[in-house]
């Protein structure tokens, strides 16, 4: 049979595209090479981090502000593995989750590596599939280094360090971006001691400056070490021989995690077989509308350029699912948030300061802290800042970055002034409830003017 | 010495000119060929360099009227000028006018990149709509009309009361055309360094028609009917002073990549200011495409002494039945407008259904078919 649309891959890009592409009354199959729909977000991404980082926030918390805020506990302590089955039940939840979604779309579904033969058919273990157009969506994989064989229990990627089954003493990681920071910061919460190590001169590049230097000293004050500018050259089992400014030293662990990025994953998709030639890093290119060198065959998500993030990939899933029924979507790149979900949260939306002034942009900048914030002050959260970025001719606003607890939801507003291309005095005459955090966006517009109150 | 500045001659049909711009204020010293004024024609702008070095006089200003062959000025070699008083800054000539407008795509892109919000940013607003209902008109801004655009009224309404002109439409399936340029552009580019754009099948296919049907590639001059013997295809291009007709001549002669690269250059020039009379002048037909600016349907005005012109439209996919089958095809609607004085019926419906079966099926085109 001829499907109108084949989806291969199953995380937050494939099965979005592929419900989307349902609901338009595309005869849609979504192929995905693991037993468990989801991809990497949900299986070994965002979803299982996120539930680690909930547990041992929760245990942290409850460590440090408990006697404080007047709540007496007996001996607290915790429970790894418990931890980990409560990750494992919510991945679980969301695996049938989408099976069901699959099943009340009508969406079919098959478990095998695709391998493309044509640009309308592919095989999956023996049995060929045939697609008036078919949607890669294959996602990434963890970079690794050579010198460094991952077994995932000692030497682990993001997916082992989700799985470890003991807390380790001593944890190194290898890039602080913000995978290593998320999961480093789980097992420092837990009690390890959590070295980092990174090759550029700051944690988390895609940060704003000035957020990303405050966000290393909150994360050092909670004891975790950074070693910048600093390159591991060798590694004999999990002791790294590192190198800065020309001194080496060796650090010693239990445990290492390489989180240096990640890479698209096109591994037996038979790309060549079809005639579409990945660039130097893997990525396949595309068009403005998602159509790679062969035009039956579209691509979105992480083996696509732009930032490797679960939202990026599921509204690039929804947009060519449109395309390909007629319609005519748009995606405003710039109003694609990006967080780190630490304690504080880190959001960004926008331009960085760096950024905006490569791009020979005039702008202004309004800052705020949380410790000027009531709601901030009530709940012990004063920690961070918001940072508005505007064009000083046209006051839009151009990019929003919050260190500070629930950064990750008061992005909301800045995704949607960007997206709806409002001033920075839009968001500054919006009326905010009081007292709650989000007061901190609304003051941080306001002193992009000097009009901030508290300030 | 003294050495009188005239008004130069701008083509033959031309009589005065307005002055445009002081670009050397009276009273400066001026090198020889140094750039005084620009002139503004009917046609085309021009530039009045200094015959000599010395200290200049102007004795017109901005918007005055002068006759070619007038003296308008002088430069006195032997008096010494003021220390050059620096002349207002002037907005470099039409090198800066706004970018080209976008290349003929029948679809938009989905991906907003950072850069393309910034640059929407940068971009000067989009007129705003007018405020609903006002009691009574007001007055906004009020300009001078140029002489370019008084001539385009008075040539368009001239052609309204002297013609009979009548408009004939068809609708062209584009699949064949986009798939050989999705074929064929990257050896297209390799061979002649220019993207293969649509105009080139629309001028070869033009051409192929007027030859088949000579009464389109013909004029009216007084009780005559004139028919040229050559197929110079005018194709217009938007400045922001208003659209201009370069004409490519000889295009039953031309290949592909050389109507692509003549358009080009034409464009280029239109643009810059650096468009001379020629260039514009004794065209035989016109093809214009509105479609650049999303046009669905149009019916074009003929420039005269022309009898005919094509309009091209925008690209959209449709429904349309092939085969008793109702399939998606990339169409476009053709509109000719022709003088029907000149031209019958027949021969102009004709002539646009052996454009479309050409431009459906180009092979035609290489078969002369």
């Amino acid at each position: 049979m001829m499907y109108d649309v084949a989806v291969i891959g199953s995380g937050p890009g494939g099965y979005v595209a592929a419900i989307r592409c349902a609901q338009l009354g595309l005869k849609t199959i979504c192929v995905e090479k693991d037993p468990a729909l989801g991809g990497t977000c949900l299986n070994v991404g965002c979803i299982p981090s996120k539930a680690l980082l909930h547990s041992t926030e929760l245990y942290d918390k409850l460590r440090h502000e408990a006697a404080a805020n007047g709540v007496i506990s007996g001996s607290l302590s915790f429970d790894i593995v418990k931890i980990m089955e409560r990750k494992g039940q919510i991945v679980k939840g969301f695996n049938e989750g989408i099976t069901w979604l699959f099943k009340k779309n009508k969406i079919d579904s098959l478990t095998g590596l695709a391998a493309l033969t044509s640009p309308t058919s592919f095989t999956v273990g023996g049995k060929e599939i045939t697609a008036k157009q078919i949607i890669l969506a294959t996602g990434s994989e963890p970079i690794t280094l050579p010198f460094l064989p991952i077994d995932e229990k000692r030497i682990v990627t993001s997916t082992g360090a989700l799985s470890l089954p003991s807390v380790p003493k001593r944890m190194l990681v290898i890039g602080a971006g913000i995978i290593g920071v998320e999961l480093g910061s789980v097992y420092s919460r837990l009690g390890s001691q959590v070295v980092f190590v990174e090759f550029l001169d700051r944690i988390c590049p895609t940060l704003d400056g000035s957020i990303a230097r405050a966000f290393q000293e909150i994360l050092q004050k909670q004891g975790l070490t950074f070693h910048l500018s600093t390159k591991v050259t060798s590694a004999s089992g999990t002791t790294l021989t590192v190198e800065h400014e020309g001194a080496s030293r060796t650090l010693e662990a239990d445990v290492v995690l390489v989180s240096i990025g990640r890479r698209p994953y096109t591994k037996g998709l038979g790309l060549e077989k079809v005639g579409i030639k990945p660039t130097d890093r893997g990525f396949i290119p595309i068009n403005g509308r998602f159509q790679t060198s062969v035009p039956t065959i579209y691509a979105i998500g992480d083996v696509v350029d732009g930032p490797m993030l679960a939202h990026k990939a599921s509204e690039e899933g929804i947009a060519v699912a449109e395309i390909i029924a007629g319609q005519n979507p748009s995606i405003e790149y710039m109003a694609i948030p990006s967080v780190v979900y630490t304690d504080p949260e880190v959001a960004a939306v926008g331009l960085t300061e760096e950024e905006a002034k490569k791009m020979g942009l005039d702008i202004k900048v309004g800052t705020f802290p949380f410790k000027a914030n009531s709601r901030a002050k009530c709940t012990g959260e004063d920690k961070g800042m918001v940072k508005i970025i505007a064009d000083s001719a046209t006051d839009r606003l151009l990019g929003m970055h919050i260190l500070g607890a629930k950064a990750s939801e008061l992005i909301a507003e800045g995704c949607v002034a960007i997206q709806k291309k409002a001033t920075v005095l839009d968001i500054a005459h919006t009326p905010h409830a009081h007292p709650t955090l989000s007061e901190a966006v609304k003051e941080a517009a306001l002193d992009v003017h000097k009009r901030a109150i508290h300030k | 010495m003294k050495i009188d500045i005239k008004v130069p001659s701008a083509g033959e049909s031309v009589s005065e000119a307005t002055v445009s711009r002081i670009i050397k204020a009276s009273g400066s010293t001026v090198k020889t060929d140094e750039e005084i004024l620009e002139l503004e024609t009917d046609k085309v702008n021009q530039v009045v360099y200094a015959p000599g070095a010395g200290k200049l006089t102007l004795n017109v200003k901005v918007d005055d009227v002068v006759a070619v062959g007038s003296v308008i000025g002088s430069v006195d070699t032997e008096a010494k000028g003021e220390a050059a008083p620096a002349p207002a800054p002037v907005p470099k000539k039409e090198a800066a006018s706004p970018p080209p407008p976008p290349a003929p795509t029948a679809e938009k892109s989905a991906r907003k990149m950072p850069s393309d919000f910034v640059a929407e940013m940068k971009a000067p607003a989009p007129p705003t709509p007018a405020p609903a209902a006002e009691p009574t008109p007001k007055a906004g801004e009020r300009k001078r009309m140029s002489k370019l655009r008084k001539t385009i009224a008075e040539r368009l309404v001239a052609v309204k009361n002297t013609t009979a002109m009548l408009t004939t439409f068809n609708e062209v399936d584009m699949s064949n055309i986009m798939a050989i340029r999705a074929r064929e552009q990257e050896n297209f580019v390799k061979r002649y360094g220019i993207k293969l754009g649509f105009m080139s099948f629309f001028v070869k296919a033009c051409a192929a028609a007027l030859k088949e049907f000579p009464a389109v590639n013909s004029m009216i001059d007084g009780d005559e009917i004139l028919t040229f013997s050559t197929y110079d295809i005018g194709v217009a291009v938007s400045t922001d002073r208003g659209l201009l007709v370069p004409v490519l001549r000889g295009c039953d002669k031309k290949s592909f990549g050389d109507v692509e690269k003549d358009i080009a250059a034409f464009a280029q020039k239109a643009r810059s200011g650096s468009i001379s009379i020629d260039d514009l002048q004794g065209g035989s037909f016109t093809i214009t495409n509105g479609g650049v600016f999303g046009s669905l349907l149009s019916t074009p005005i003929l420039n005269p002494p022309q009898a005919a012109i094509l309009g091209m439209h925008n690209i959209v996919k449709r429904a349309v039945v092939e085969n008793d089958q109702i399939v998606i095809r990339p169409m476009m609607y053709l509109a000719l407008s022709y003088d029907h004085r000149l031209i019958d019926g027949r021969e102009s419906v004709l002539f646009l259904v052996h454009l479309k079966r050409n431009l459906e099926d180009p092979t035609r085109l290489l078969l002369d078919l």
